[in-house]
């Protein structure tokens, strides 16, 4: 382990430009990650509140944006997917909090390579640029779904948007993929070689090691995808047929031949599976973190949750199949995609069984991050039991492709995951910023956006079991969904409140961010590096010296210390675990 | 707070559960040969899974409440975790979700392993964008051949799948826009589609497969009560993916016969 003192080599910038533009500082490039995410998040959630109303009222004309034809639902949605999976669930855990926080929780100065971190960061900001252009050119964004699924996606004529759209579409997943191996590179080389003195793999905070192996799910995962996304790109201009055999277009022989549809499915979900899992990880790590810290607690089973970690991150390239159970692949590989699945259930069950154990016998707070992360918890534990259904290929067969998954995967990978970002936002921004963001609104917005958000994805299972297919823009064809369009409105009113709660979110963010009260270094009396330095910490993080660390991360209650908590540098005589 | 906290994740629970076992929404009435092993699958995953859910959501919300920090009288257990407990239920975990897995394998199997019995009644089903056409190979029992270059979806039925009339296999072959099988006999269904995916789907049936372009994939399923069923199209496939509806009328075997002569009779 090499000391964090010979890596730093960048000194403090003086102008703007270089102090918040093209900044190579880790906790500068994880603001304007996180702040990226904060307004990719309001897009986002901007088009599911139009998917939503137009489910609904299919023929209502709105102001400015007019009618939402179904064409136009189906290019909200593949936004909306792809805008909220990789510009904020892949984005503001990892880009954001990770880079902000990780570089300090393990006592280094900055990454390791300041100068690829920055280059990541403008590379995500292209990214966003190219896929938010999808929507102004002709034929406007493209409507495949995030998933893309060729031959709709590969070809041109296959509908509105599949033409510059679809092309955009594509180019800026693959700019992403590039600007996320940079960042996996860097994260990984990080947590390997700049932890300070005492800094042991095994005294690692569980957010650190949630990062460190979304970092390295990051970096094969991406790889895949990006070959995957080219090979689409050359399909689609340079007339290759990697994903079409030959097909006719609306009575139009396309000149393609031999391609398999099957293969962009394979590629796609073997990046896209553990892509689930880069995007939750992050939010178990902060999970545990506050768990112990508000429970006032040592986190229950810390290497059972470590080497749940890993187990998660090593079974989650094995169980890319269970996308697939009906897409006409060989039914005997159902049976070892159906079993991986089944064996990554239990990591995750673990983890539970954990931050239950881990409130149970202890003093808990409840302080605004803490309802988040208790939040999260229950989340996880709802979008959690639906998997052992889906992984089943029997019962894939009533429940694949219907609003089951929808629910299911919503609850898991995006509430629960961005439950994880709220949590990590109302516990960091005293250090980030300085100061404390108002508690009686933080209540508010998570009480509103707990009822709200389990009002919209619960009933998503309902909907899924009586046979509702996903990516319906309207329910009034089949006579069968007829009777389902009074829960779906209940879905869209529930939406529309627990959207105008976000709003409080970000009033309370902004103006915390210049009038709420001065924090102090540690205000939640924690144990990890970050609360031993200023607030905000210094350029070099600590200060111009490295900390020395003698402590687990989560040395909570220890009988005989003098104060309820013992932080990572204290000498090691106050207690040791 | 605690108390607070404690009220909304059991109301949730509490509520969710209630739609679940009322079976308020539930899996439509199934009419297939397949129905009672899906159902009874899906009854039993749904048993488990729900007594996992009751137990954890439960817990947490009694032990944020029970647990709740009450200054000098909260008592930490300070402890770092516990081995036993840990392999406990790790082991109890791997049981119940493997178990379940094993439980499904033989449906599936039967399902999907072995190919349609001798006897079964052949129909071919085809995907385009926005319809689905079914063709019966006549008597010959032999499906004529299609060409690509023939294809003319405007004009529908055997143009739309591009039947080429000079094979003679074809003479015979009738194409619809509607699926007539008889009750109670095992449908042998080739699916195919022309330019996207489709997803071949009628939840009575409990029957889903996706009709994948440049694929010829083999299925069967028996339907068992006369009655007509919906059929969508469960993988999104374009701007009419929503209206990609057909019909299934499950018939007797001497309707099925009367339906099928007129039909070739029209010809």
């Amino acid at each position: 382990m090499a000391t964090s003192a010979t890596v730093h080599s960048h000194a403090a910038p003086q102008g703007f430009i270089r102090k918040y533009i093209f900044s190579l500082d880790h906790k500068v490039i994880g603001l304007q990650y996180y702040f990226l995410a904060l307004v990719a998040v309001f897009v986002g959630m901007f088009l599911s509140v139009l998917m939503r109303f137009h489910m609904i009222w299919p023929t209502a004309v709105l102001p400015i944006i007019g009618e939402i034809k179904p064409e136009t639902y189906l290019s909200l949605l593949t936004m909306h997917g792809t805008i909220m999976v990789f510009f904020v669930l892949t984005t503001a855990p990892q880009g954001g909090f990770g880079n902000y926080f990780l570089p300090i929780q393990i006592g280094a100065p900055d990454m390791a390579f300041p100068v690829l971190n920055m280059l990541s960061f403008w590379t995500t900001f292209v990214a966003f640029v190219v896929i938010l252009a999808a929507f102004f050119v002709t034929g406007g964004a493209p409507l495949h779904g995030w998933t893309g699924y060729a031959p709709l996606s590969a070809l041109t004529n296959s509908g509105p948007g599949e033409q510059l759209g679809a092309d955009l579409w594509i180019t800026s997943i693959a700019i992403f993929c590039i600007a996320s191996l940079m960042g996996a590179l860097n994260f990984i080389t990080t947590t390997l070689d700049l932890r300070a003195k005492g800094m042991t793999m095994m005294r690692m905070p569980l957010t650190v090691w949630a990062w460190f192996v979304t970092a390295i799910l990051g970096l094969l995962a991406f790889g895949v995808l990006l070959s995957a996304g080219i090979l689409l790109l050359l399909d689609r201009n340079l007339g290759t047929s990697f994903y079409i055999p030959l097909v006719v277009v609306n009575g139009q022989v396309m000149g393609h031949k031999g391609g398999s549809p099957l293969l962009w499915q394979h590629l796609f979900w073997f990046f896209g599976h553990p892509e689930v899992y880069i995007a939750i990880l992050p939010g178990m790590g902060v999970a545990s973190q506050l768990l112990s810290t508000f429970s006032r607690k040592p986190i229950f089973g810390y290497k059972a949750m470590v080497y749940a970690i890993m187990a998660i991150g090593f079974l989650g390239f094995m169980v890319w199949g269970h996308h697939m159970f009906m897409s006409g692949m060989s039914p005997y590989t159902a049976f070892a995609f159906s079993l991986m699945t089944m064996a990554i259930g239990v990591p995750s069950a673990i983890k539970t069984f954990n931050w239950l154990g881990t409130i149970h016998g202890g003093r808990v707070r409840f302080q605004t991050p803490m309802l988040f992360a208790i939040g999260f918890v229950s989340l996880f534990v709802s979008g959690g039991l639906s998997g052992p259904f889906l992984a089943q290929p029997v019962l894939d067969i009533p429940l694949h492709d219907t609003a089951f998954v929808v629910g299911h995967f919503h609850l898991i990978m995006g509430v629960a995951a961005i439950f994880g970002m709220f949590a990590g936002t109302y516990y960091w921004f005293p250090k980030m910023f300085g100061r404390m963001m108002n508690e009686t609104w933080g209540r508010v917005h998570f009480v509103i956006t707990l009822i709200g958000t389990y009002c919209i994805f619960m009933p998503m299972h309902y909907l899924g079991m009586a046979g509702q297919p996903r990516r319906y823009s309207q329910f009034t064809e089949l006579t069968y969904l007829h009777h389902l369009i009074p829960l779906n409105e209940f879905m869209t009113y529930a939406a529309f409140i627990t959207v105008a709660a976000q709003f409080i979110f970000v009033a309370n963010l902004f103006w915390s961010m210049f009038k709420g009260p001065k924090a102090s270094d540690n205000p939640w009396e924690a144990t990890t590096l970050e609360w031993t330095t200023a607030t905000p910490p210094p350029h070099d993080n600590f200060g111009g010296h490295t900390p020395v660390v003698n402590h687990g991360p989560y040395e909570y209650s220890v009988p005989g210390a003098p104060r309820d908590y013992v932080m990572q540098t204290d000498p090691p005589t106050v207690a040791s675990h | 707070m605690g108390l607070a906290l404690l009220g909304i994740i059991w109301l949730i629970t509490l509520v969710s559960t209630y739609f679940f076992a009322a079976k308020t929404w539930w899996l439509p009435h199934g009419a297939s040969l397949a129905t009672a092993g899906i159902d009874h699958q899906f009854a039993v995953t749904y048993l488990l899974m729900g007594i996992v859910f009751v137990a954890a959501q439960g817990a947490l919300g009694l032990f944020v409440w029970q647990y709740r920090d009450r200054g000098t009288a909260s008592k930490v257990t300070y402890t770092h975790g516990n081995t036993t407990m840990e392999a406990v239920w790790t082991a109890l975990t791997a049981i119940l979700f493997i178990g379940l897995n094993l439980m499904g394998s033989p449906i599936w199997a039967a399902e999907r392993f072995a190919p349609a019995q001798a006897g079964s009644v052949p129909v071919e089903v085809t995907g385009m964008q926005f319809a689905w056409y079914f063709r019966y190979p006549g008597a010959d029992g032999k499906y004529g051949r299609t060409d690509p270059k023939l294809m003319d979806p405007s004009a529908g039925n055997e143009a739309a799948i591009g039947l080429d009339t000079s094979d003679p296999a074809s003479k015979d072959d009738v194409v619809t826009g509607t699926m007539y099988v008889p009750v109670n006999r095992e449908i042998d269904l080739t699916e195919r589609a022309v330019d996207v995916i489709h997803s071949f789907f009628v939840p009575q049936m409990r029957f889903k497969q996706d009709a994948v372009p440049g694929l010829i994939i083999h299925m069967h399923f028996t339907p068992t009560e006369i009655g007509e069923y919906e059929i969508a199209c469960a993988e999104l496939c374009g701007l009419g993916h929503y209206k990609m509806h057909g019909m299934l009328h499950v018939v007797s075997q001497e309707d099925f016969d009367k339906w099928l002569a007129t039909r070739e009779a029209e010809k």
